[in-house]
């Protein structure tokens, strides 16, 4: 059987932002009815190279064929008119209208210049029974979880008659029965002819549903992989350059005195509505508690709660036995409380400040640092530079600004700052989300030498593996609750995926939040 | 989880906004009680509703209010509903019961504070009614100038000064056009065209500062606002002093049949045109944000532009043209002033209007019908300020000027909650 004929082909796409090459000379077919799969770090230039063929950016050089014709894609109407679709990596939806409003946005059926939303709700209702996508139309986007705004997208996409659909990273805000929903909804696309680009970072997901995988690397093509005939380990080393531990190695926790103890914990978001409603456990020394959710459950408010940056509506919480709900941050910090925030550029780093300066956040006011008003520059220089060679971050100079190191180098610097102090309970929040492989399991490495140093560990993630890698016991978040907290041996992907939807019964149906 | 006993700890009496608002009412309360306490018991106000212009009676007939029962009895109702939210401050189960106190409370804020003013008088109502919408016509259009930029993403500061210009400039084309063959109305016609078409060239301005080269808005807003008093003054000073600067407003129009109705035939349909546009530009605004296509991408364009732009929308192009209406309706509102209240042009004669329709925008929560309840509470507080001055009571007029403002801000700020713009307004778009 000859190869099925290229429906969407780049030749030599190059773009650069200032200071970075983001995409270098790549080249790649996308064959019809087929699932092409994109793998990829994060940064290697998978998003950039989709919103250039989808017309959002212009390339420097290189040209797109569609169908065999090379085009000019100068906007994303021309792309639309190509019949290339495209699910963005952040949504892009518009919060305060409706799902046929957003649906019909740029694209809208009309009387006269009045809208008519009868015949946009009616195609969305044909649309999502013919792939199975389950949408209220009426519903307002704000209202819909993750999970269905992702179909929307969709959605938005076949209204638009797209019968070349780029999907980037769809399964990161998934649940794993979530995605499996997702790669259900793929097939039935794939049937009607539609063909798929499809990216992410997860090598599982890519082996199981790829036909064919093009892998960058820092912008560049590092190759091209047959899914029927690659491994795991194959696609990662492909990825990252060089072979790579996919497993984290640590002995078995020996937990201690209780460290911190949370009880009834209820906290507000920034809207003022409830984002974590009764909220109770209890973490010992030397054992790493890890949070599991799908984005958005509630962690970020427990952990600014447990922080001290954030009220507590109702509830209380005590370290070391001492309550210290409602005080300030410095005062948690004093307790020997390390904390990594989730968003590193805005809460965990001053970018406008150097290296040797933002690692004493934390610790400039203390008499090693500072004699009554005055900083001693010398004294902070020192500690940075001992961190610095320490925790590995690059460049090694502590002069350079916070904000022009990449990812993987600020985490590094909030890590060594956080760890280095004389903590006794560390609060880490997506702590390696968007780093490369290397810095991943270098501040693994730390998380665990913290752990057996005796720390106890509150690990935030959204990534389950990282999770189910690290963790001694496993809490999972929903809705702002605590669906159920299980010992490392029983938390499997499939029991917790099942408590990150919300459904705590032992799996008899098959079901998604 | 379900393990743990829910233990519901109250963490001593919180300040809710709720609560805020509850001991407002209160005090109102004790404040309307007092009042009647200081007056005869027999004290009766009558309320009229006259014609405005003739005084003729209307046939309605006369509202004979006991003022120090009438007073007793609502000062007891606020004292009550503040009580009541006090303690229920969660407003759970009895969200309703909490709903209808406040909104009553409210409802009869306006009347009391007339019967208040009045008390022991004789006051007309057609004529508060009248001038509390005739004065909330520049601040209800200029509103309306603001949802058509803010709905687009563009902050638009500088109403106050589109205003104040196309009040300068329409007057001053009327000053010219006058002494030429022109009949007086097609005179007037054009003055307000220019009037509108100045708003709209000053926000073309607004547009390249804050859309082109990206300057921040509020910044540009505020260039335009200073802009405009210097040139204003300028050209009333080279050009309109030299003469007697008068001319005639704009006259009125009635609405046949409507105008027969009585009180409000006299007190809405007989008006000037400009205060007819007002409901013009209410409907016409409305109907294009929430029903039509443009609508729809405006609205999409303040919120979410790239989620516009990827679906083919030209962000920038969307918000040069709202910009641009948004500069016409409050050219619209700024030659109300010149060519409609005043028939002169004065230095800085918009007074802050401009300012007071963003309020009222704000108000509204961004929305046509709800800027316009705004603009018409700003215009009752306006005239009731007008008409305790020309009574000449014995209080502080401007603090019972001041406490509509107050009671809406309190009302608004803790009952209906927190405005939230557009979330792009503000923000420049970049593509890349
Ligand atoms: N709009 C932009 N301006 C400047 N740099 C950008 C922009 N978008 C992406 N980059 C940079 O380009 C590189 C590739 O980013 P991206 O395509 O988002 O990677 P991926 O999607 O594979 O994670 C990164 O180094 C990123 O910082
Ligand atoms: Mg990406």
């Amino acid at each position: 059987m000859p190869p099925a004929p290229p429906v969407l082909e780049a030749r030599g796409i190059t773009k650069r932002f200032p200071g970075v090459l983001a995409n270098d000379n790549i080249s790649l077919t996308l064959r019809k009815g087929q699932v092409l799969g994109l793998l990829g770090e994060n940064g290697a230039g998978k998003s950039t190279l989709m919103n250039l063929i989808y017309g959002l950016y212009k390339p420097d050089e290189g040209e797109i064929l569609v169908n065999g014709e090379p085009v000019e894609i100068t906007g994303s109407k021309d792309a639309i008119e190509l019949g290339i679709g495209m699910v963005h990596q952040h949504f892009q939806l518009v919060d305060v209208l409706t799902v046929t409003e957003n649906v019909m946005l740029g694209n809208e059926s009309t009387s006269g210049p009045f809208l008519r939303r009868d015949q946009a709700r009616r195609r969305i209702v044909e649309l999502s029974q013919e792939y199975g996508l389950n949408v209220d139309p009426d519903a307002l986007i704000s209202d819909l979880p993750v999970g269905v705004q992702q179909r929307v997208e969709i959605i938005k996409a076949l209204y638009r008659d797209a019968d070349i659909l780029i999907l980037d990273e769809p399964t990161a805000v998934l649940t794993p029965q979530e995605t499996r929903g997702l790669f259900k909804i793929m097939g039935a696309l794939l049937e009607r002819g539609v063909s798929i680009i499809f990216i992410s970072h997860k090598l599982k997901e890519i082996l199981e549903i790829c036909d064919a995988v093009v892998v960058l690397r820092r912008g560049a093509v590092a190759g091209h992989a047959d899914p029927k005939d690659s491994t795991e380990r194959s696609l990662a080393s492909l990825m990252v350059g060089r072979d790579v531990i996919l497993d984290v190695e640590k002995a078995a926790a020996t937990p201690g005195d209780e460290i911190l103890n949370v009880v009834n914990l209820h906290v507000l978001d920034d809207r003022g509505l409830p984002a974590v409603e009764g909220v109770s456990f209890g973490l010992h020394r030397g054992e790493i508690l890890g949070v599991a959710g799908v984005q958005g459950n509630g962690q970020t408010e427990l952990v600014e709660a447990l922080a001290g940056l954030r009220a507590v509506a109702d509830g209380r919480f005590f370290i070391k036995g001492d309550d210290m709900t409602g005080a300030s941050p410095r005062t948690i910090t004093e307790k020997g409380v390390g904390h990594v925030p989730e968003d590193r550029q805005q809460d965990g780093l001053v970018a406008s400040f150097t290296v040797m300066h933002n690692l004493v956040l934390s610790t400039y006011y203390r008499d090693a640092f500072s004699k009554s008003i005055v900083v001693n520059d010398r004294a902070i220089a020192e500690n940075a530079r001992e961190l610095v060679r320490q925790y590995d971050v690059r460049p090694p100079t502590i002069n350079n600004l916070a904000g022009e190191l990449s990812g993987g180098n600020q985490q590094k610097v909030i890590v060594a700052r956080e760890f280095s102090r004389d903590t006794d309970l560390l609060i880490a929040s997506q702590p390696t989300r968007g780093l490369d492989v290397g810095s991943i399991e270098f501040i693994h490495k730390q998380i665990i030498r913290m752990r057996d140093e005796g720390d106890g560990v509150l690990l935030v993630s959204s990534e389950l593996d990282e999770v189910l890698s690290l963790a001694d016991r496993v809490a999972v978040m929903f809705e702002g609750q605590i669906m159920d907290i299980l010992p490392i041996e029983l938390a499997d992907k499939d029991t917790v995926g099942l408590l990150m939807a919300g459904i705590r019964e032992q799996p008899q149906a098959e079901g998604t939040a | 989880m379900s393990a743990k006993a829910k233990a519901p700890r109250r963490i001593g009496f919180r300040i809710t906004r709720l609560r805020i608002i509850a001991l407002f009412l209160m005090m109102l309360g004790v404040f309307i009680m007092a009042e009647a306490g200081g007056m005869d018991g027999e004290t009766i106000t009558t309320l009229k509703l006259d014609s405005r212009t003739t005084g003729a009676a209307s046939g309605v007939g006369d509202i004979a209010v006991p003022t120090a029962a009438y007073l007793l009895i609502v000062g007891a109702l606020f004292i009550l509903s503040g009580a009541f939210n006090l303690v229920e401050a969660r407003a759970t189960r009895w969200r309703r019961l909490s709903v209808v106190l406040i909104s009553l409370c409210g409802i009869l804020f306006i009347p009391t504070v007339i019967i208040a003013a009045a008390a022991g008088d004789e006051t007309n109502l057609t004529t508060i009614i009248a001038e509390s919408l005739r004065l909330a016509t520049p601040l209800a259009i200029g509103a309306f100038a603001g949802i058509w930029c803010e709905r687009a993403g563009v902050v638009n500061i500088a109403i106050e000064g589109m205003m104040l210009f196309a009040a300068c400039f329409g007057f001053t084309a009327l000053f010219f056009l006058r002494n030429t063959a022109l009949p007086l109305e097609t005179a007037q016609l054009l003055a307000v065209t220019i009037g509108v078409l100045a708003g709209g060239l000053i926000a073309l301005l607004h547009g390249w500062l804050s859309i082109t080269f990206r300057t921040d808005q509020i910044v540009s807003g505020t260039v335009i606002n200073i802009l405009a008093v210097g040139v204003t003054s300028f050209v009333r000073r080279e050009y309109l002093l030299s003469t007697e600067a008068g001319a005639a407003k704009l006259a009125n129009i009635s609405i046949p049949i409507l105008s027969d109705i009585p009180v409000l035939g006299d007190a809405i349909f007989t008006n000037q045109p400009i205060f007819f546009m007002m409901f013009v530009m209410l409907a016409f605004t409305h109907v294009v944000m929430f029903y039509t296509r443009w609508g729809l991408r405006t609205r999409a364009v303040g919120e979410h532009p790239h989620a516009a732009d990827t679906l083919g929308i030209n962000v920038n192009r969307t918000r040069w043209i709202n910009v641009f209406v948004s500069g016409m309706i409050a050219g619209l509102a700024g030659a109300w002033f010149s060519l409609e209240a005043t028939g002169s042009f004065n230095d800085g004669m918009t007074r802050g209007a401009g300012f007071i329709a963003l309020a009222a925008m704000i108000f509204g929560k961004w929305t046509p019908l709800g800027a316009f309840g705004a603009a018409l509470l700003f215009g009752f507080s306006e005239s009731l300020g007008v008409r305790l001055q020309m009574v000449g009571v014995d209080f502080p007029v401007q603090f019972l000027q001041m406490v509509p403002y107050v009671v809406t801000l309190v009302v608004l700020a803790g009952f209906i909650g927190r405005a939230s713009p557009p979330k792009a307004v503000g923000q420049p778009y970049v593509k890349e």
